[in-house]
């Protein structure tokens, strides 16, 4: 368990620091911060000033390496619109960006894994039918079209929900079912083929053939073994709903890291950037060391081997 | 045959979309008997018995009767299905590692099977539990108990599906291929271990295998199967000292033998036919020296009592037996 455990921290760690640097170089390369933050008709001589000011005429690795060291020291460094900490001007917006993704999760797996469930064990019936379509129409539709759609039934045509903005609950309705279609639809699918395929182990017709009713079968042997493999979907859940969370928060007004995201990359503001990516980072790195550990340690051939 | 059979199975049909795999099959049980059930692979042997147990899935169609002491077990209700399965008749499976919940301690599933059968709970279901993988020759109980089935091997997986199996006590065992995945030593322990089991215990065993070798060993009366029907049936020293149906000869001279060696051994020619594609007449003519006009159109019955045999040009019966039956 523990040099299991220890492999998968390291290639955390390993994922971390390619998402870093590829953030770095990326944004370093796809355009000027000094035209981007002071204009195209700024005077040669303030653009000067300005990447003198941040650092950006030393050469590439200087500025990697610097960076990198001050990141494990805990400086994400400064704004350059206002020049205030990064960090603290991305953390802020966190709350507001997990006030839609919870209960999106929330959703996904309240609905998701029981229609996938029920369809699976009505295979074939026209229920089982409505959740496939349903959940393929969930995942194919882009969530921009979705929420557009919603924004104009609810607040456009009946005028019952906000289209945008935070304030009351209401504001987070339509953001949260739009975020929360793609991955109910995902997880309904992958539900119903990981139920489907323990419903065709031989185990399920030895418990039937020992007498057990079909109930008990279900409950025991299939659906103990169904959630199992569902683990590592509700992992990746977890990081689809975060970068769902960029294009909704843009839908809606959403005041999050999503949106802040957006902003700071047509600003080219790099500290800001470069901290979310790192944050969202994080998120999905850890979500999913718990899902592997999670599973590593509920299935017990991997805990055997972790034993001996 | 003058009581009544524990268990009988009359036209027997069992479809899956358009393909029938099983073409009326007549089978009686008696209480206590051990009935071998041979024939290649895609013959219909499982497919028979998941079918008088309702374990098929739904897409396929069963018709037919199977009666379990009078009781009507084809297309029954799902609560009549669950009282008889375990209790009445159990069920072992060829692949028997695959046939334990990966996820769940070995103990505990055998604990189940128990408590639905029986009135014993908590500890007394244990000590039970424990008895039972005594009784099937599982070493080290009390530690492996708490073990997942993949620390167990092949045959004492087995062993652990036969203790489950006797957990209902049931009048009939339907041992599927029990031994097809396990190694010959191991192999032979399993047949010993379950010819022990039913003198001990009175039940009847329904043996299913394409190793007429082994149904030798364990059985009293053989039912060969060839393409979905009942071919031939009667006592094993009769089909194997006089076979009358040319399948069943076929088989007997693919039986390896110790003195013989690989080249004496005869493989029945051709293949057996696509289920979905049947001749008109019978299915095994393709294949048959014996075959002429009549086998080309016309399905021949199963006819005769207690020994029977389904081909226009059947061997005679054994001659002391014809005498017997004049007698
Ligand atoms: N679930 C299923 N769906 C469709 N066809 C099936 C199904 N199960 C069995 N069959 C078909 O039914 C026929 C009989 O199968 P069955 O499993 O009874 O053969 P068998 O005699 O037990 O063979 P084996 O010795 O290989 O176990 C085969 O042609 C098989 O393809
Ligand atoms: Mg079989």
């Amino acid at each position: 368990m523990m040099s299991f455990a220890l492999t998968r921290l390291l290639r955390a760690f390993a994922t971390l620091m390619l998402v870093i640097t590829f953030a770095f170089s990326i944004l370093r390369l796809s355009g000027d911060p000094a035209i981007a933050v002071l204009g195209p008709m700024a005077p040669a001589a303030a653009l000067n000033a300005f990447r003198e000011a941040w650092g950006l005429t030393e050469p590439f690795w200087v500025q990697y390496s610097k960076y990198v060291l001050s990141i494990f020291a805990g400086d994400f460094g400064d704004s350059m619109r206002d020049g205030l900490p990064a960090l603290p001007l991305v953390l802020e917006r966190v709350p507001a960006t997990l006030s839609l993704t919870i209960p999106s999760l929330i959703l996904t797996l309240t609905i998701g894994i029981p229609a996938g469930i029920v369809a699976a064990l009505h295979r074939n019936s026209l229920l089982d039918r409505t959740v496939i379509l349903a959940a393929v129409a969930g995942f194919t539709v882009p969530s921009f079209v979705v929420g557009l759609v919603l924004v104009l039934i609810f607040s456009v045509t009946l005028g019952v929900l906000p289209s945008g903005g935070q304030g009351s609950w209401l504001h987070g309705v339509l953001p949260i079912i739009t975020m929360s279609t793609v991955s109910i639809g995902l997880v309904a699918r992958y539900s119903r083929s990981a139920m489907l395929e323990v419903l065709n182990a031989p185990y399920i017709r030895a418990a039937s053939a020992k007498g057990l009713k079909w109930r008990d079968v279900i409950r025991l042997h299939a659906l103990p073994n169904a959630i199992l493999p569902l683990l590592t979907i509700i992992g990746l859940m977890v990081g689809s709903l975060i970068a769902g969370s960029v294009v909704v928060e843009s839908i809606f007004s959403w005041p999050g890291m999503g949106r802040l995201l957006i902003i700071s990359v047509a600003a080219r503001d790099l500290a800001v950037v470069q901290c979310i990516l790192i944050l969202i980072t994080v998120l999905m790195v850890c979500a999913n060391l718990t899902v592997d550990l999670l599973q590593a340690w509920l299935d017990p051939k991997s805990r055997n081997k972790a034993h001996a | 045959m003058n009581s009544a059979p524990l268990m009988a199975i009359r036209g027997l049909e069992v479809t899956f979309g358009t393909s029938r795999v099983v073409h009326g099959i007549d089978l009686d049980i008696a209480a206590g008997e051990a009935l071998g059930v041979v024939g290649e692979s895609g013959c219909g042997k499982s497919v028979t018995w998941l079918a008088a147990l309702g374990l098929l899935p739904g897409m396929a169609a069963t018709s037919g009767s199977v009666r379990f002491q009078g009781q009507e077990l084809c297309n029954a209700p799902r609560a009549t299905l669950e009282n008889v399965r375990g209790r009445r008749i159990a069920m072992i499976f060829q692949d028997p590692s695959s046939c334990l919940n990966p996820v769940r301690r070995v103990g505990p599933q055998l604990v189940e099977a128990v408590t639905l059968h029986t009135n014993l709970r908590g500890d007394e279901a244990k000590t039970e539990v424990l008895r039972l993988m005594e009784l099937v020759g599982i070493p080290d109980r009390a530690a492996r108990f708490n073990l997942y089935p993949h620390e167990f091997s092949g045959g004492q997986s087995q062993r652990l599906m036969i203790a489950m199996a006797l957990a209902g006590r049931p009048d009939i065992l339907v041992a599927d291929e029990p031994t097809t995945a396990l190694d010959a030593t191991i192999q032979a322990q399993i047949l010993d271990l379950l010819g022990r089991l039913r003198r001990e215990t009175g039940m009847a065993l329904i043996f299913i295998s394409h190793d007429l070798g082994a149904v030798s060993q364990v059985c009293d009366r053989i039912a060969v199967m060839y393409a979905g029907r009942v071919v031939e049936t009667g006592a094993v020293t009769e089909i194997f000292a006089h076979p009358r149906h040319p399948y069943t000869v076929g088989l007997l001279n693919s039986i390896p033998r110790l003195d013989g060696g690989q080249d004496d051994l005869l493989t029945i020619p051709g293949a057996v036919p696509d289920p979905s594609h049947l001749p008109p007449g019978c299915a095994f003519a393709a294949r048959c020296a014996r075959a002429d006009e009549t086998c080309a159109t016309a399905i021949p019955p199963l006819r005769g009592d207690g020994a029977a045999v389904a081909c226009w040009h059947a061997a005679l019966p054994n001659p002391s037996l014809r005498e017997a039956a004049l007698a």
